[in-house]
């Protein structure tokens, strides 16, 4: 993937490599090693709220169409907005958590455009004085490949800003006519808008997943992808130069895969464009999950003029009204900070720390377990929740908080690795068993499927004299120095005992008797 | 008069079952005059309730009392149409704060009033049911008009329909035809009443107003009114208590204002005379006038002009025929051809004018030079008036409108522009500052029409200057008998 390279390339070009390339050069003078490629995003967190921004209807996500509509969503005339003060509580509290100036006095302003699920024709947003600026997102970039060292990068915060949430438009092809649940309009969404000093899509997803890790701890926002709860719009240029390139923006982007692909594909769309001698075109586009492309929205809103102006109904903000010291006491602790103290106290690296944190469940499991035995071994809770259990919730296609498994069960089959009483290969059968049966413990499961390891010495003795009866010609092709004939052993008393032979005992004993003769 | 009227309906000599039927047929008798365009039919019950309470003693402020309401306040389960085919069949399905208030004082709608397309204009002539008649000198083929945009509640009351009725003021539109008709027409303080259910023009400067035969009958109406409104985040709680009406009110503690920027090109001479001799009646009464000066007053038209056609933009912009209001029936290919012949067929010109101009003004490109601007010179009028409260002035004095009630040909001879440029110079200041205003009748012109002074203070000082708007009203005694 070239992207990569760029990746790692980028700065030094920067300052090797100045010459711009004109408009008139040849194919063959391209060299995409020159360019650049910069990311902003723009991220659209639904607010957990009881009710809208401005109005008393509820904000239930799965509610029936149309039910969660006060008349002021609805843009029945004569209605005014008012100000639901939990939404700004949730704005500060996330703006806080990401180091923002909190502006004292911020205030509203209607933003124009015609869309059918939005009634007003105008949507209530903080374009001219938003609640809070210049902060900061720290986030550790981890490629999969294993080999691409990890490291941590910086997103600047230019503003964060209130804004109505729009309703939803449903298209019936077969009748020609348009739906609309107006459920959505008027949810209270908090608008990050982030600097463009981003690279690529995995930096782009990277941030994503921290900042739905924040979310995670302070509850502001569900995070939920799936439901559209936080939504992230992507601004993609490229450049040879030290100015920005024509950017276009990505609209919608709804989970982190799609920013990554996104972002990524986005990038190498404009390469190519210009390595054909095209120009980037400064307009919205959107993703194609099924293409897996970017494709141009088509829509006229790039050359729109929203027409801002003061929202005339509602009063500045002031946030004198509300008590920031004791909000800022409301912080719980952030993944950062976990981050760290798992590293040190387990001392796992930040890939595996990483693995763990990314699945809040798992990690809550994953305290529970150390923390109701600390001499348990940390390195295989890790392995057992993180692989082995993971490993079956997606062969079940069950989501980690849906998993209903509680952790001391997890806790338990990890004891039975550690006391050797079952080896891994039972220890996931079990973990497979757990999900229908779920009335009886992991020890139960062993008991009753017979799948205990085999440890006693006795016994290992007696298998170990077993099959080198039954195999002399391995016996003695080990004895003539072929040592591989040990591991054909091995699986043979593993098959016989069905996996249940401890083969680290085994292969010691084996070894032994194969030696001494 | 409303304490007339109660003390007849606590003596019984009235009952609020014959009081709601004959306001009825004196709606239906003076329906040539086009003050009503929708009469609620449903009042019966309500009276009856009325007149239960009213017998055994649990009557509420305003028990029986039929008040008109114009019709861009919303009315439960009554059509509100804001004079519009946009809105014609438009029924909401709550009561506009103010609406509601009535109500529970016990007031009982008669009925929604005529204006102007959404209050666009101050003739109560651009109406999808065609102009509201002067009561003052009409003929059938002749006739004056009432001023606007609230001409139909201020006709109603003119006429004797209702005792009060409610109006809205954006930039004079209670006090232009409460000038012409005679009656008394109160904007009052910016925030003081609730807009919720007032269907906007420009939500900076609306004000639901109340025209009434007296200044006293505007306090009774307006004690219920007041409070602060969860509903509407610009109403304030003020604490203003209206029973301070009653205390004594002493012109010689005064001191009064006499704008000389108010004395404009086209002021009628007999308004210039009516404005000398209200000056000259207060200066012989011990209260203390003066000329004062405000000097932007002259470019306050312009800069309402711009504000109110940025707002009427962003306001209009839900009346897309998609949810509710007019949709056209054409087959259309798309959602914008959809929604622009939906506004062109049901919207008025005056109104599509200033939808255009004000998305003109809002553009990028002209947002700085004429909405930044605007608001800049907004500030500076509004100054204008600080500065004089700030110099101790308690109230200023100005002409209403510049001439008594045209005639519809003449007012019809000019643009919607035009007529508003001219009629609310005097006015809008006012709503550009959120000052409370009144206007309240002098004497008749020389053809026998009404000619009215308006008065105001400094925001929220709304009770001292209906205290002086009464003291006022006392000395003149004018006669309200149009025929």
């Amino acid at each position: 993937m070239y992207i990569r390279k760029l990746l790692m390339k980028h700065t030094l070009q920067q300052v090797l490599n100045r010459h711009k390339l004109s408009r008139n050069k040849s194919m063959k003078t391209f060299d995409k090693n020159k360019w650049k490629s910069v990311v902003g995003l723009e991220i659209h967190a639904q607010i957990s709220s009881e009710s809208k921004l401005f109005s008393a209807a509820g904000t239930k996500f799965d509610a029936v169409v149309n039910s969660q509509v006060a008349l002021f969503d609805a843009a029945i005339p004569g209605t005014l907005p008012s100000i639901n003060e939990k939404c700004v509580e949730a704005a500060i509290l996330t703006a806080l958590v990401l180091g923002c100036n909190i502006n004292k006095v911020s205030s509203f302003d209607r933003k124009h455009y015609f869309y059918a699920d939005m009634p007003a024709g105008y949507q209530i947003t903080q374009q001219f004085h938003p609640l809070a600026e210049n902060g900061q997102l720290t986030f550790h970039v981890i490629d999969e490949n294993i080999n691409k060292v990890p490291y941590s990068k910086t997103s600047l915060i230019k503003q964060v800003q209130l804004e109505q949430d729009s309703g939803r438009t449903i298209h019936d092809d077969s009748t020609k006519t348009s739906l609309i649940d107006l459920n959505r309009a008027g949810t209270g969404l908090m608008e990050l808008v982030f600097e463009p000093d981003l690279c690529n899509g995995l930096e782009a997803s990277a941030l994503v997943k921290e900042l739905l890790l924040i979310f995670e701890r302070i509850k502001t926002c569900s995070g939920r992808m799936e439901e559209g709860a936080l939504r992230v719009d992507a601004n993609v240029s490229i450049t040879d130069s030290d100015q920005l390139g024509t950017r276009t923006e990505i609209k919608n982007l709804g989970s982190i895969r799609a920013v990554q692909l996104a972002v990524d594909y986005e990038i190498f769309r404009q390469l190519n464009l210009v390595k054909e001698e095209k120009e980037v075109v400064n307009e919205t586009r959107g993703w194609d999950s099924v293409t897996n492309k970017t494709v141009s929205m088509r829509d006229k809103e790039v050359l729109q003029d929203y027409r801002f102006m003061p929202e005339p109904n509602l009063l500045p903000l002031n946030l004198n009204m509300f008590d920031i010291n004791k909000l800022q006491t409301k912080i719980p602790e952030l993944p950062t900070v976990t981050r760290n103290n798992i590293m040190s106290k387990y001392g796992f690296n930040i890939r595996k720390t990483t693995t763990l944190m990314n699945e809040p469940v798992l990690l809550s499991m994953f305290f529970e377990i150390m923390n109701y035995d600390t001499f348990r071994n940390p390195s295989r809770v890790w392995n057992v929740l993180t692989i082995e259990f993971m490993t079956e919730l997606n062969k079940r296609s069950i989501e980690p908080k849906r998993s209903e498994i509680p952790s001391s069960i997890i806790g338990e089959i990890v004891d039975l690795l550690d006391n050797k009483l079952v080896n891994l290969v039972h220890a996931r059968k079990v973990i497979a068993k757990i999900f229908d049966e779920k009335n009886k413990s992991p020890s139960q499961i062993v008991e009753e499927n017979n799948w205990q390891q085999i440890s006693d010495v006795e016994e290992i003795d007696k298998l170990c004299k077993e099959i080198m009866l039954e195999y002399p010609k391995a016996v003695k092709d080990y004895r003539r120095g072929k040592l591989q004939a040990k591991q054909f052993l091995i699986n043979h008393i593993a098959k016989k005992t069905n996996d249940r032979a401890n083969l680290a005992l085994v292969s010691k004993k084996l070894e032994e008797f194969l030696n001494n003769y | 008069m409303i304490s007339v009227l109660k003390k007849r309906l606590r003596d019984r000599t009235l009952s609020a079952v014959d009081l709601y039927a004959k306001t009825l047929s004196d709606i239906e008798n003076k329906s040539d005059l086009n003050a009503f365009v929708h009469v609620t039919r449903d009042g019966d019950q309500r009276a009856v309730e009325s007149h239960k309470r009213l017998q055994d003693g649990t009557q509420r402020p305003l028990e029986g009392i039929p008040i008109a309401v114009k019709d861009n306040f919303c009315t439960k389960g009554v059509p509100t149409t804001c004079a519009s085919k946009m809105l014609q069949n438009f029924v909401p399905v709550y009561d506009a704060t103010v609406v509601e208030r009535l109500k529970a004082a016990g007031a009982i709608i008669i009925g929604k009033t005529n204006l102007d397309e959404f209050a666009m204009g101050s003739g109560t002539v651009d109406s999808i049911f065609g102009p509201t008649k002067n009561v003052w000198r009409s003929k059938p083929n002749q006739w004056h008009i009432a001023g606007g945009s609230s001409g139909g509640s201020c006709v109603a009351v003119a006429s004797g329909m209702c005792v009060a009725a409610l109006g809205s003021d954006t930039g004079g539109s209670i006090r232009n035809p409460a000038s012409y008709c005679g009656v008394v027409g109160y904007k009052p303080s910016y925030g003081l009443l609730s807009r919720h259910g007032l269907i906007p023009l420009v939500n900076s400067m609306d004000v639901p107003g109340i025209a009434a035969k007296t200044v006293e009958d505007v306090v009774t109406v307006l004690s219920v009114l007041i409070g602060p409104d969860a509903n509407d985040s610009t109403c304030v709680d003020t604490n203003l208590d209206t029973n301070s009406f009653q205390t004594n009110f002493l012109i010689d503690k005064c001191r009064i204002g006499i704008p000389e920027e108010y004395n404009c090109e086209g002021l009628s001479n007999e308004v210039k005379e009516t404005w000398d001799y209200i000056a000259n009646l207060i200066n012989d009464s011990k209260g203390a006038v003066q000329k004062v000066s405000m000097p932007h007053t002259s470019v306050s038209i312009a800069t309402y002009s711009v504000l109110n056609a940025c707002e009427v933009a962003s306001n209009m912009s839900r009346y897309t025929g998609l949810f509710y209001g007019y949709r056209s029936t054409d087959d259309h290919k798309s959602f914008e051809s959809l929604i622009s012949t939906s506004r062109m067929e049901a919207l008025g010109e005056v109104v599509r004018s200033r939808i255009l101009s004000g998305n003109f003004f809002l553009l990028r490109s002209n947002y700085e030079k004429y909405f930044m601007q605007s608001l800049k010179v907004r500030r500076l009028i509004s100054d204008d008036f600080k500065n004089l409260w700030k110099s101790n002035y308690d109230f200023l004095v100005t002409p209403t409108t510049l001439s008594t009630a045209p005639l519809l040909s003449e007012f019809k001879s000019l643009d919607n522009r035009t007529q508003c440029a001219t009629q609310d110079y005097c006015t809008q200041p006012a709503n550009m500052t959120g000052c409370p205003a009144i206007t309240i009748p002098v004497k008749l012109s020389s053809n026998k029409m009404p000619i009215s002074i308006q008065i105001m203070a400094s925001n929220f000082d709304d009770i001292r200057l209906l205290q002086f708007a009464n003291w006022l009203e006392k000395k003149l005694q004018f006669s309200q008998d149009y025929l």
